[in-house]
């Protein structure tokens, strides 16, 4: 490593940009919200920072502590099925042949780059009562009446079916939350997956599948531990986010399914409250620097593992 | 040839404009609003959106050269967080009633100069007091409005009170709320009968009490979408504002708004100038010439919003004159009730009982 000593000019062109960038625009505004965390209101718009807790001892009370139970199974949720669904997609597109790896990993990155209030819109077409999914089983639902009634069973149909079509109720509760947020955060958990998943060595799978391990167990002892690092990875980054959502709840949520961010916002907005809002954005921050604080502890476990193994 | 005038007109209109600019920057630090006379031929208007007539701001400069910048907001509160910290570069801003009062207790309006505004003679004479604004020394209405329900005529029999709403299980699965803390615990006391504007801890909690023991009635609290609820058939009784629905009644004859008999929300947005606005001279002519019956007459029948101007609602026909949607009868508007602002400790209550409903 050259020292920086000797190279002070190189350095500093390269590390002054992205330095200021991050002090201008992340910890400054960062640090005014927490000052804010230790203010009191004074009037309309006035805050004075007294250094209080108070704002703290409110977050604990329990109806915001239910809110953010909820939140966090949210977002738990969200993160396991992100998990369970992004480890196929990521070992596909690692054994895809190559030509094909540029379009799948294209595929995936695709939505981001359409407004997450455009894709949440669309899911509403797709999911509400009279939206596509129920479209679809209606029509199939017509045609299977159709077919009873062909062979003289119209009857049977009607015992299997009911009465008329039942339209699904598929948005407006948690479950098109849990929908909402896996749609959004899936490329967050994809993309370190096939980072990790490309990485390893593929001798190891054929000597696992060569010494008589079958598929699923080479998967469950080889892949995830060495694959584990881009696994936690994308956990943290999947579950971040996720737990901040206040969009995809307040679109596709119903009465029961708000989570913390959308009471965040209303102490920015309606509620006028800056400190307390304040506040609660960094109990969702002290959360966030607890799980990056587990993956920086994890990686250095399996690092030394790896050492010693 | 009219043309050459008016090319010419504008070329020399823009080098005033760019020297009367520079000097009215300075003017706007040192001499405060005072310093009318040479001012920019400006005017920023921030609005919401669809809000304004198609050619409004192109007949106001044409009329008068002042050009006219309109810049949107979703709400008042995003109005509202754009100006506490200081006035951006808006010249006229259009909150509505609670966040006038809100702005004034903050000390954001500047007093308006009557003598500026001729045309408030056109205003309906119940349009020129208002709690909210004693005297009407900082703000004219620009449209008023309601909030009530809007429901699907088909799959309802005659909505007449709160009761089928807050109540009963007649409706259960197929109402939408309002994710608008504020007001929903104001219909929720309309009801209870402790108006629109529950002062007491008590008073409040029993009007959450309600909606918490209704919840399960509710399919979504809408974001302003209610009518797109509405509309799609995902509930059939749905609270929205007056104009929202009466945009999807256009579409959809089998919707219907309806302002139960116990009483609901009446509202109105309203010009006003923030202070620090730098041009407040040309604020006043636009307001003025928003107030002109004429262009009063054209923004109404393009937004479809109740208008207070009398003399615009001359020239306009009786679909919109007579569209109870737009204009409730006299007896249902006299049971609505403004809603006030109570200062910060109430609205601090109503936020944590909103919560409340919430995590309930």
């Amino acid at each position: 490593m050259d020292s920086w000593y000797k190279f002070k000019r190189v350095f500093l062109s390269v590390g002054v940009p992205p330095t200021f960038w991050l002090v201008a625009f992340f910890l400054v505004p960062l640090a005014l919200i927490w000052v804010f965390s230790f203010g009191e209101k004074t009037g309309v718009v006035g805050i004075d920072i007294t250094w209080t807790i108070d704002n703290y001892i409110r977050a604990f009370n329990p109806d915001i502590l239910k809110i953010f139970a909820k939140s966090l199974w949210l977002a738990i949720a969200a993160t396991v099925i992100c998990l369970f669904v992004g480890l196929p997609v990521a070992l596909g597109i690692v054994y895809a042949p190559s030509k094909w790896k540029g379009l799948l990993l294209l595929g995936i990155m695709l939505p981001f780059w359409t407004n997450l209030l455009i894709r949440t819109y669309a899911l509403i077409a797709v999911l509400r009562t009279r939206g596509y999914v129920n479209f679809t089983l209606e029509w199939f639902d017509a045609k299977i009446r159709v077919l009873f009634d062909l062979f003289g069973m119209g009857g049977i149909a009607t015992a299997l079916l009911g009465e008329r079509f039942q339209a699904l109720e598929l948005l407006y509760n948690d479950n098109a939350v849990i929908l909402g947020l896996v749609y959004v955060h899936l490329p967050f958990m994809v993309l370190p997956l096939y980072a990790a998943l490309e990485r390893l060595d593929r001798s190891y799978l054929e000597a696992s599948l060569d010494l008589g391990a079958g598929h699923l167990r080479t998967l469950w002892n080889v892949v995830v531990p060495l694959a584990l690092p881009g696994i936690i990875s994308g956990i943290i980054i999947t579950f971040i986010p996720a737990l901040g959502s206040f969009l995809t709840p307040d679109l596709l949520g119903g009465p029961d399914s708000a989570m913390i961010a959308t009471i965040i916002e209303r102490q920015f907005k309606s509620a006028n409250d800056w400190p307390f809002g304040s506040a609660l954005s960094f109990l969702l921050m002290y959360i966030t620097f607890g799980a990056l604080a587990l993956r920086a502890v994890m990686a250095k476990r399996g690092g030394s593992d790896g050492l010693e193994g | 040839m009219s043309n050459k005038i008016r090319n010419g007109l504008t070329r020399r209109s823009m080098l005033q404009a760019s020297i009367a600019g520079a000097g009215a920057a300075w003017a706007g630090i040192s001499f405060g609003p005072k310093a009318f006379a040479d001012e920019e031929a400006k005017v920023n208007f921030y609005n919401w959106d669809t809000y304004i007539g198609e050619t409004t701001l192109g007949d106001f400069e044409n009329l008068t050269g002042v050009e006219a910048n309109m810049s949107l907001f979703a709400d008042n509160d995003e109005l509202f967080a754009k100006l506490r910290e200081g006035n951006p570069g808006f010249d006229v801003i259009v909150p509505s009633d609670t966040y006038v009062a809100r702005m004034l207790a903050a000390d954001m309006l500047e007093p308006l100069d009557y003598s500026l505004i001729p045309n408030t003679k056109n205003l309906n004479p119940l349009f020129t007091d208002a709690a909210y604004d004693p005297g009407r020394k900082h703000s004219v209405t620009y449209m008023w409005g309601t909030m009530g329900l809007g429901v699907r005529k088909s799959a309802t029999d005659g909505i007449t009170s709160w009761k089928d709403v807050f109540e009963s299980d007649k409706y259960a699965g197929r109402i939408a709320i309002l994710s608008e803390s504020t007001a929903m615990i104001g219909m929720a006391s309309m009801y209870l009968g402790t108006g629109m504007n529950p002062t007491s801890q008590a008073d409040i909690d029993a009007a959450v009490d309600l909606l918490i023991k209704q919840k399960p009635a509710f399919k979504a609290i809408a974001e302003d979408n209610g009518q797109d609820l509405l509309a799609s058939g995902e509930v059939d009784v749905t609270i929205e504002w007056s104009g929202d629905i009466g945009q999807v009644m256009l579409e959809d004859d089998d919707i219907d708004y309806v302002i139960p008999k116990e009483g609901s929300l009446i509202w109105a947005d309203n010009l006003c100038i923030p202070k620090g606005a730098p041009h407040p001279m040309n604020a006043h002519k636009f307001i003025n010439y928003i107030l002109d019956a004429q262009a009063g007459a054209l923004i109404a029948d393009y937004i479809q919003y109740a208008t207070p101007n009398q003399a615009a609602r001359a020239l306009l026909n009786d679909s919109y004159n007579k569209n109870p949607s737009v204009f409730p009868p006299d007896e249902v508007l006299a049971k609505c009730e403004w809603q006030i602002y109570q200062g910060e400790e109430i609205s601090r209550m109503k936020d944590e009982a909103w919560t409340r409903f919430l995590a309930a």
